[in-house]
């Protein structure tokens, strides 16, 4: 499981909780949400921003 | 060979350096910048505060890394005087620098309004993080808020800052919030959400003046009426920074004038962000910075390449009564009908062609932003 940052706003995706208000189930992994998705906090699409590999985490 | 030079740490600034990376390693590119470099998020200073989230906690990534990550020179509070294009060449406070190319990522100045009284010169803004900072020092006296201008950080901001306990008003010379991006309909959904919170709204009236009270300010509005607040807040809209461009000679209308390679009147300088009037339009906003700055990148990699937009909804964070919208230009000959009506309100800007060419979602709709952009005709 993977955590992975929006570079404009700095929301953060974890895979491990995912985004149960956004139909999105814990454990899905980053490859697997929708091309058309959204950055909830600051509308970046995902295909329209670099997810950031964080370490460490 | 004589590096890009990038003027402007925003957004606009490090997307193109960071887009131009992934396609060329070697191109030499210095970064200039007045403030400190680092890398945080602009989205976040207007609701923030309710996260306890301090200026420090939005740096995404510091200045040093940055400059690391992305092999480029940084040089920080650093002011340009003057662009010599001739000799391709910038007088700035850490000296000459010469570009081969220079890119103009300089942001917009917060439109102040001139106030009368004696203490009008207290009025706060907010547009980077210094100001956040500021801000935070301010809240940490005040109880009662004013905040001038209803749109997009207006309201953001009333959101914010009732969530986390103040007395907020919001003044604003239109009949209804967000005016300048939806119709009244939409925009009137939000009226009572954030009132339930404590915001108390003041429209079709202006400040006039504001003096010192017993306790904070006081405000004179246009209308007669007046207020009292600890803090006045003012976020009535954005001026594109010019004066550096125009002083060199370089074509500057409400922006930065550049074409669709994102290319100045002058070919070796280029403009994108807050700064920039893009084939004809000025887009502070987060989506257009992204795609300009991507396209931008590959010009300045030498391909031949044009700045396309497609549909670009604008979220609204206003957790109170979500918003997203892709709005439409002022001048554009339409109507705008209601699609559904609910915990909010779904509408559609259509033309005379009948094309879908704006919408509007508020409350439980603004979750169906990316299935209305995909039926925009652009």
């Amino acid at each position: 499981m993977k955590v992975w940052q929006c570079v404009v706003c700095g929301f953060v995706y974890d895979e491990k909780v995912g985004l149960p208000e956004e139909g999105i189930k814990p454990g899905t992994a980053w490859a697997d949400i929708p091309n058309d998705w959204a950055c909830p906090d600051c509308g970046v699409a995902k295909a329209d921003f670099e997810m950031i590999e964080m370490v460490g985490v | 060979m004589n590096p890009i030079i990038v003027l402007g740490s925003g957004l606009a600034g490090y997307t193109v350096v960071r887009e131009l990376r992934k396609l060329n390693r070697d191109i030499p590119i210095t970064l200039v910048s007045r403030d400190n470099g680092d890398y945080y998020s602009k989205p976040m200073l207007s609701n923030a505060f309710a996260q306890n989230k301090d200026a420090a906690k939005l740096v995404i990534t510091p200045a040093a890394e940055m400059a690391k990550q992305l092999g480029i020179a940084l040089l920080v509070e650093t002011e340009v005087h003057a662009i010599d294009r001739i000799g391709k060449q910038l007088d700035t406070t850490s000296g000459t620098l010469h570009y081969d190319k220079l890119v103009l990522a300089l942001g917009a100045d917060p439109i102040r309004i001139p106030l009368q009284g004696d203490v009008a010169n207290v009025v706060m803004s907010v547009n980077d993080l210094a100001d956040y900072a500021k801000l935070r020092v301010a809240l940490g006296k005040a109880k009662s808020i004013a905040i001038m201008g209803g749109g997009l950080i207006g309201c953001e901001f009333a959101n914010d800052l009732a969530v986390a306990g103040y007395a907020v008003s919001v003044i604003d010379p239109g009949l209804w919030p967000l005016a300048s991006l939806m119709p009244k309909q939409a925009g009137e959904q939000l009226l009572q959400p954030l009132a339930e919170l404590g915001v108390q709204w003041r429209f079709g009236t202006t400040v006039q003046r504001m003096d010192k009270a017993a306790v904070g300010y006081a405000l004179t509005l246009a209308d007669g009426s007046s207020l009292n607040a600890d803090l006045v807040l003012s976020a009535v809209g954005l001026r594109p920074r010019t004066q550096l461009a125009k002083d060199a000679g370089i074509t500057v209308n409400r922006g930065i004038v550049v074409d669709e390679r994102l290319c100045s009147s002058d070919d070796s300088i280029f403009a994108l962000g807050d700064c920039a009037e893009i084939a004809g339009k000025v887009q502070p906003f987060v989506l257009p910075i992204m795609h300009a700055g991507r396209a931008l990148a590959r010009v300045l990699n030498g391909e031949d390449a044009k700045v396309e937009f497609p549909a670009m909804p604008v979220v609204v964070k206003t957790p109170a009564h979500p918003v997203a919208v892709a709005p439409v230009a002022r001048d554009a000959v339409g109507v705008w009908q209601e699609l559904a009506a609910g915990q909010g309100v779904k509408m559609g800007f259509v033309d005379a062609l009948n094309n879908l060419t704006g919408f509007v979602l508020t409350g439980e709709y603004a979750g169906e932003r990316s299935e209305m952009a995909k039926r925009l005709a652009m």
